[in-house]
């Protein structure tokens, strides 16, 4: 389990480390590390390997709302269901289960306002089982995923030192 | 401008220049360069140290503190020595606060030295050691140490160097620039030879953290070397806070004391913002401290896996971020092998020679660089020893 974990942590840092990169840092064999990894992507350990892109340095200019849900929880199946109806949106971009004064937390992104307020007012809102939604627009992106956005990454060491 | 070389004092004049200075220039110069030259962290001090730093600005700690340092500090680095070596020393007369574990070579060094007197240092070694000795008046004397020993000091090398003069010997394990290690048995067997000897050791434990199969083992912790011996450390590498220039030594309270005496008159105390990091690294820096340790063990592997493949031959540091491999199959001399490979390939390196005679046919790659950089390196050295063997 311990070297799984270390898999894990070491894609979850960096996606295109290759096995036998991790092989080496590791002191594993690289065929281990390379079962271990189609293992965890079947098992859906592993969902998928993504780029974190900061949109801000490109051309789009869309939006993202974090919004606020309070729903009906139903009788057997809890929040999952009317979780279920709403993440299967494509505009939603995350869904969470809260504890607190709300429900479902709902991160959602269109290319404009507009089309953000026309999902929450047309499609979101009227579900049966939701009762209100707080609507908070994102400004900026200041750090993501444990990466901050637009610091200065350069090395500020000498380049050569004793 | 006239020459003003006549009034620098001749034993300033005669300290040759540190070898890597002279390639500090050379890289400085080439653009786009990887350097693998680095001898320090490559992770930024953790942000609740610099944070409690600022705290300590923002509430006014802007002070002289007492010559030894600020109290608190020295009870957590009692303590921590404690856990760490397993050695108890007081905080009121046995440890003092210094700028770096440089400065507590230097005043141990004057603290310690007549005229003349011999200091032993194990080479290849960190380049400060020479000179600090001469500058205290004091004859530097090179212990040679082996690759097949995997660079730890043996005991017959130490032997055969001890002359009715010799006062000091310095150890410096993890070592800079070998990655090497000395294991309780191999500390043990020079302790005999220390004691009969009376000799003093100061030992600079600065890497003592990055160990990487066993835990740092201190000889003071050792029968009969309590005493007679320096235990110097600081938070640079452990801690990533080179810049912040906080160190510390700690021993008997008579040599603790002599030490102070030069510090009282030459530094007065270390900053007081660095004391302040200090005291909330030692008392909450621990868990990052680890994962730092871990990553910069998983770059080991793959700098001394990548070398050894490639055909520039080094054993498995044990310690500190560097592996010091052998570029003999290359037949060039270390300080044309990192010329040439700046010049063609961009990679800095340090040449071994840097670090003394014994260095030499050797160059030091510090894997504390990303991995990408790392893997960029190697495939470029690859390419350059395929070039010109």
């Amino acid at each position: 389990m311990d070297i799984e974990k270390r898999i894990l942590e070491m894609l979850e840092n960096d996606a295109r480390l290759s096995a036998k990169t991790i092989a080496t840092m590791l002191d594993a064999d690289e065929k281990f590390v390379e079962d271990t990894i189609a293992r965890l992507e079947r098992e859906k350990t592993i969902l998928g390997y993504r780029a974190l892109v900061n949109w801000e340095n490109t051309e789009w200019e869309g939006v993202t709302a974090m919004i606020e849900v309070k729903v009906s929880p139903e009788r057997e199946v809890g929040f999952n269901s009317i979780a279920e109806r709403i993440y299967r949106f494509p505009e939603v971009r995350s869904v969470y289960l809260m504890s607190g004064g709300f429900d479902l937390t709902v991160i959602v992104e269109g290319n404009s306002l507009k089309d953000v307020a026309h999902f929450v007012t047309h499609k979101l809102s009227p579900l049966d089982k939701v009762q209100s939604t707080v609507s908070h627009f994102i400004l900026k992106r200041y750090k993501e995923d444990h990466v901050i956005f637009g610091e200065n990454e350069e090395d500020k060491r000498l380049v050569v030192s004793p | 401008m006239n020459s003003m070389q006549k009034y620098v004092a001749e034993t300033v004049q005669s300290l040759k220049p540190s070898g890597i200075r002279k390639f500090f220039d050379l890289v400085s110069q080439t653009e786009g360069v990887i350097s693998l030259g680095v001898g320090e962290p490559d992770f930024v001090t953790p942000w609740h140290i610099r944070e409690a730093c600022l705290y300590s600005l923002e509430n006014g700690y802007t002070m002289y503190t007492s010559n030894l340092g600020l109290p608190e500090l020295r009870e957590e680095i009692s303590n921590y020595e404690k856990r760490a070596i397993g050695v108890e020393y007081s905080a009121q007369d046995q440890t003092l606060v210094t700028v770096g574990v440089s400065e507590a070579i230097d005043i141990a060094l004057r603290a310690l030295l007549e005229q003349g007197d011999e200091v032993l240092i194990p080479e290849p070694c960190y380049v400060s050691y020479a000179p600090g000795v001469l500058l205290a008046f004091g004859k530097p004397v090179a212990l040679s140490c082996f690759e097949e020993d995997q660079y730890r000091l043996r005991p017959q090398e130490l032997a055969a160097k001890i002359t009715p003069r010799t006062k000091v010997l310095i150890l410096a394990y993890p070592n800079n620039p070998t990655g090497a290690i000395m294991e309780k048995e191999d500390l043990e067997a020079l302790t005999e030879i220390i004691i009969k000897n009376d000799l003093i050791v100061i030992s600079d434990e600065i890497y003592a953290e990055l160990s990487y199969n066993t835990t740092h083992c201190s000889i003071a912790a050792l029968p009969g070397m309590y005493d007679r011996t320096i235990v110097m450390n600081g938070f640079s590498k452990a801690f990533a806070m080179t810049g912040w220039r906080i160190g510390y030594a700690c021993g008997h309270p008579d040599l603790i004391g002599a030490m102070t005496k030069i510090h009282q008159y030459t530094i007065m105390c270390a900053p007081i913002m660095a004391q302040k990091a200090a005291i909330e690294a030692l008392r909450h820096g621990e868990t990052e401290m680890r994962k730092m340790v871990a990553d910069y063990n998983y770059r080991r592997k793959l700098m001394y896996n990548g070398l050894n493949e490639i055909g520039l031959t080094c054993f498995e540091p044990q310690g500190a971020f560097y592996c010091f491999p052998s570029i003999k199959i290359t037949g060039m001399s270390c300080e044309d092998f990192s010329e040439k490979l700046l010049f063609e390939e961009k990679v800095a390196v340090v040449p071994g020679n840097a670090f003394g005679e014994s260095g030499e046919g050797h160059i030091r790659c510090c894997y504390a660089a990303s991995v990408k950089n790392i893997e960029a390196a190697l495939e470029k050295i690859n390419a350059f020893v395929n070039r010109h063997c």
